[in-house]
This record gives structure tokens, sequence and C-alpha cells, in this order.
């Protein structure tokens, strides 16, 4: 028949959401009334589960965008007076280099920073340099030189205010900011 | 006389001298003679005390001790050694017993001041001038006075002093113009989010600095009096830094910090156009230049060999080699070069066990002197008597405005100012008003 066939599709539905509806309540069943036509209720169920699984595909899409936005906006560091990328960024920048290939639309903005020490001038030179190399590193894998600006603070903004190795460390660093097609990201495969 | 003296006048009197044209037009010699000066030697010179003038002879009193060129004998409370204007003969032994060589006498003047040297060995007048002043409270005041102190300071040595120039420094946000003896400090307002690397056009009337701001900024030239802004050729794009003029003022020469990295870049200063790129360093970074005195020849920084060190080449960019010495893999960076006005000296900073100490050295010999070695001092500014340096030290436990004799290598603190970036020493100027303006 055909009602419990769609009650088992209501609660398949009902188990992909996670359990956040509460379980329906199977529609009573009818008194034998004369043979006039039943009228269609409301929405067919058919639609609504429709509308769920579109919602919980958006849902999916929105929390896959914001992470690979994170991947893509995660700082890289650096050592004192160098601008080589250190093995353990190289991982990070691989993961950018995924998405950006995955995502032709997306544009970012790299901003090399600097510590307090060494002097004013030069540091604006060397955070140029630190943005210059991850660039360069995300253009040897095939990403399109137009698609990636690079920007230097040297060091007029740290983010730690401290005048210990710890704070230097973390002011050490390059920036990446979306400046296009943030909207949506794909996982790349 | 019983011993040599370090001064000998020299016979017969000379004509006045017209003043250069970068002095002030406001004082106008008298009689002058000409004396024998010894590099390195400090006469003591003594303000003669007399009626009015308060704030001239304060102003003076310090200009002539700052210039180091002086031991200032300051009198105990005036009472006797009335002067008059010449009424009486000058007391030339009381003043010698305090150990002075020359005595100055400031008599005020209808419209300002008259001002006497007297040679106190040969007993005789030296030098006198008459000085046109505006009211104390006329925003031209000290700067006047500081040109009667520089000629003061010509008298003597037959270079004039650095009193009337200014310094332009950064701190925070904001640019700051403030005179050499620490008065008058106020901020310009300036474009773009925050300015740096201030250089002074040798008219001393415009700044140039970088407007920054996102991590980019354009060179703007910008009037003091009048707060017009120019933006220069070639600088619309990108982070542009460290602007230097050439003596004559028509080259500006600056860095350009691109996906290319940072090279020297030249435009027509006068034009504003004719943009040229002067370094190609695809592996190195270029910074920092600094014109030699005769505009043929920049010294700047490079890290082709690593760190950053100081190097020179020809003003059109060809001919590159190492000024600084420097022993590889041990020496500390340097940085911020700045070619002294007689074109004999380099003054940097280099890393010395992690901070940053002034150095100068000697172009002909290569031989390097440090000069400081308590905190971190750096980014060095030739007074242009080419004797003096404007630097910023944390000595004091802030970030302040000092400047250092590299002759006496005595020090003083400018101002009171902390957080103090990037100071550059002007020419000595011929106007004397600034305002802060728009």
């Amino acid at each position: 028949m055909r009602v419990p066939v769609l009650m088992l599709l209501a609660a398949a539905a009902t188990v992909a959401a996670c359990g956040k509806k509460a379980p329906e309540q199977p529609a009573p069943e009818p008194t034998p009334p004369p043979a006039a036509p039943t009228p269609a209720p409301a929405p067919p169920p058919a639609d609504d589960s429709e509308a769920r699984r579109r919602a919980e595909a958006e849902r999916l899409a929105a929390e896959t965008t914001r992470r690979l936005a994170a991947e893509l906006t995660a700082m890289i560091n650096f050592d004192f007076d160098r601008s080589d990328i250190r093995p353990g960024d190289a991982a990070k920048l691989d993961a950018k280099a995924a998405i950006l290939l995955a995502n032709p639309a997306v544009r970012l903005r790299i901003a090399g920073h600097c510590d307090e020490r060494g002097s004013d001038e030069y540091n604006l030179a060397l955070g140029n340099r630190r943005a210059n190399a991850a660039r360069q590193y995300l253009i040897n894998k095939g990403i399109a030189a137009d698609r990636l600006e690079t920007v230097s603070y040297g060091e007029e903004r740290p983010l730690s205010a401290g005048s210990d190795e710890g704070s230097w460390a973390q002011n050490r660093r390059d920036e990446f900011e979306i400046t296009a097609g943030a909207e949506r990201l794909v996982a790349p495969r | 006389m019983r011993r040599a003296l370090p001064f000998a006048v020299a016979a017969g009197a000379a004509l006045a001298a017209p003043l250069a044209a970068q002095d002030s037009t406001v004082v106008r010699e008298g009689v002058r003679v000409v004396l024998s000066y010894a590099p390195g030697s400090r006469p003591g010179l003594v303000l003669v005390p007399g009626a009015g003038l308060d704030s001239v002879r304060a102003i003076v009193r310090r200009d002539l001790d700052f210039s180091d060129r002086f031991d200032v004998v300051l009198l105990p409370d005036p009472g006797g050694g009335a002067t008059g204007a010449g009424s009486a003969p000058f007391n030339y032994e009381l003043y010698q017993k305090l150990g002075a060589s020359f005595a100055l006498e400031l008599v005020p003047r209808p419209d300002g001041a008259f001002a006497r040297l007297h040679d106190l060995n040969g007993r005789r007048e030296a030098a006198s001038a008459t000085v046109q002043l505006p009211a104390p409270e006329d925003p031209g005041f000290r700067m006047a006075v500081h040109h009667l102190s520089d000629a003061v300071v010509k008298w003597v040595t037959g270079t004039p002093g650095v009193a009337a120039t200014r310094f332009a420094y950064l701190e925070g946000n904001r640019l700051h113009v403030v005179d050499s003896d620490g008065a008058g400090d106020r901020v310009i307002a300036t474009a773009g989010t925050k300015p740096l690397s201030a250089a002074w056009a040798p008219d001393g009337r415009r700044i140039a600095y970088t407007a920054f701001a996102d991590g980019r900024g354009a060179i703007v030239l910008q009037d003091l009096a009048s707060g017009a802004r120019t933006t220069v050729a070639g600088t619309g794009t990108a982070l542009n830094i460290t602007p230097a003029f050439s003596p004559d003022g028509r080259t500006l020469v600056f860095a350009r910090a691109d996906v290319d990295g940072t090279n020297l870049v030249s435009v027509d200063a006068a034009a504003n156009c004719c943009v040229r790129r002067l370094t190609v360093g695809r592996f190195a970074d270029n910074l920092s230049p600094t014109f030699a005195p005769d505009g043929r020849r920049l010294a700047f920084v490079s890290t082709r060999a690593g760190a950053p060190q100081v190097y020179e080449m020809a003003a059109d960019g060809s001919g590159a080699e190492l000024l600084v010495p420097f022993d590889y893999g041990a020496t500390g960076a340097s940085n911020a070069p700045d070619w002294s006005p007689d074109g004999t000296a380099i003054a940097f900073h280099r890393d010395v066990s992690g901070a940053p100490q002034l150095f100068v050295m000697d172009v002909a010999s290569r031989r390097l002197r440090q000069l400081t070695s308590v905190g971190r001092n750096e980014d060095p500014s030739w007074a242009p008597d080419g004797r003096h340096l404007a630097f910023v030290s944390d000595r004091s436990g802030r970030r302040q405005l000092w400047v250092l004799d590299v002759e006496t290598s005595r020090v003083r603190q400018v101002g009171t100012v902390g957080g103090v970036r990037l100071p550059a020493w002007s020419r000595r100027l011929a106007t004397a008003a600034v305002s802060s303006t728009p």
C-alpha cells in the first residue's frame, strides 16, 4: 500500500536529519466512508523531504566553505630575518594550492609581517619578501599569478605586543585574506 | 703672551662678508676680523649679561652650548660688568679671568638686537651684526634667534652653526616637526593611515614621506606651510619607501616593494615624471638610498650578500659595489645609511650583539668607528655641519630623539616625546614660520 511506503520515506528523512525533528505520527487510518474521494491534504510528503534534503545540502556546503576558508586564511610563520617557507608550513601552502585549484574564482591577498627587531624600513622589505615567498610557492603549484596579490606591513601591525621570543615568533608571519570567491568553496577532489 | 693660545687674530680688518644664501637674511654683519680656529678645540665663551633680551639670551646660550664648539661660561648673577653699548671700554680682563676666549654682547635695538663678539685674547672686537627680530610671540621669533646663534658660530669657526634647523620624525601615526633645540614640536597632518620614511626636500619647505595604508603606500611630497600634497610619479601602486632627494633637489630616489622584490627607482622631482628603475635585484632587496653631496653617487642597503649591508653605485644605477666592509656570516645587519654633507663619512647603524648601534665610516680610509654602546641606537641623520647626528635611542627607557656630536661624543636628548622613529635633520632653514595646518 502506498501509505506505509510513504511513512517509511518520512521516517528515513527524519533519521537523515540527525533526529532534529520529532518523529512524525503516522496518519490515522481513515474510517471507511462512502466512496467519496479524499481531497489531497496540504504539501505532499515527497516535496517536504526534498526541501529538507536541499537545506541539508546547503548547510553542508556552508560548513565546507567555512572549513576551506579557514585553511585558505591560516597563517604561516618564519624564522628571524628569513623569508624561506619552513617545512611545516609547506603543507599548509599545499592545502591552499589544492583549494585554489578547485575554486578558480578565488583570489587571495598575502600580507607579510615582521617582529619589531631590525630596522623599521628594512622590515617593510622583509615583509614584502615573506609575502612574495608564499605567492611564488603557490604559483609553482599552478596557481595563476594574477590571483595572488601581496602587501607588506613590516613591523607596523604586530599580532602580539610583547617583546619576548614568543611574541616575536607570532609576529613573523604571512596572513592570507580571500578577496574574491569566498562565498562558496568546494573541496578539492 | 705667556703661553701659546689656540687663537690668533689675523691683522687687518676684513670687509663685511655676505652671508651664504641659506643663512638668514635678517642678520646684517658689520666689521668682521678673521680668526684662526683650531678644529676640535672648545674655546670658552661668555654671554655678557645686560638689560633686556632675556629670551634671546636663553636661546643663544643653549644654541652655543649645543653647537659643541664652545665651553659656554656661565656668569654668576649679573651685577657689575655693565657693558652699555660700547659706551665704556670693554672689560676684557674680567672675562678672560673666567677662562673665556670670547665674549658675546647682546644689546636691544628697536626692531631686534645688536650682537658683538669680542676676541678676549686679542683684546678687540672680532665681529658684530644687527639682527632683525620679530616679537617674542611671533611664530618666527625663535628661528630668527637661531640664525643669530649660527652667525656667532660662523664668526669663530668659519662654519655656521646648525641651530636654525628642524627635525622631522615619526611617532605613532603622526609626523612631527620640532626645532633643533626641542622647542615647538608640532604634528603635521598627512595623507594615508600612517606616515613613514620622512625626508626633507633641500629647500626645507617640503617633506616627502610614505603615505602608508593597508600594506601599500605612495610617496607624497607635502608643502609644510600650505599643506599642499603631490603624489610622486611612479608611486601610485605597491609599497614605496625610503625617499631621498639629490642635493640639488631635482631627483628623488626611493625603494619600491612589490612582487619583484624591493628595488631602487628614481624620478624627476621637479617635473614629477620620468620614472626609472635603478636596481634589478631579482634575489636581493635594495632600499634606503642616500646621495653623496656631489649628487653623482648613492649609498644604499642591499641584501645581495644575505644580511643587509651598505653598498654604493652611480646615480644612474651602474657600478654597484660594496661600500662598508663586513665579515660574511659574522657582521651584523647594517641599515639606514646617511652620507655626510661634506662627503667624507657614512653614518649607519649595525647590529652588535643583537642591538643596533651607530657607526660612522670614513669613506676614504674605510675606517669604522662605533659611536654608541648603551641601549638600542638607530636611524642616524646628519646635521648640515657634518659633525652632529640625530638618531633614535631607547637608553632612557623609551625610544626618543637624541643628538650625538661625533667629535666630542657628547649626547643630548631632544624634546620629551616617546616612541620616536626615523628622524630626519633638515638643512639650515631660510625661513622661519611653519604651520601645522590642514
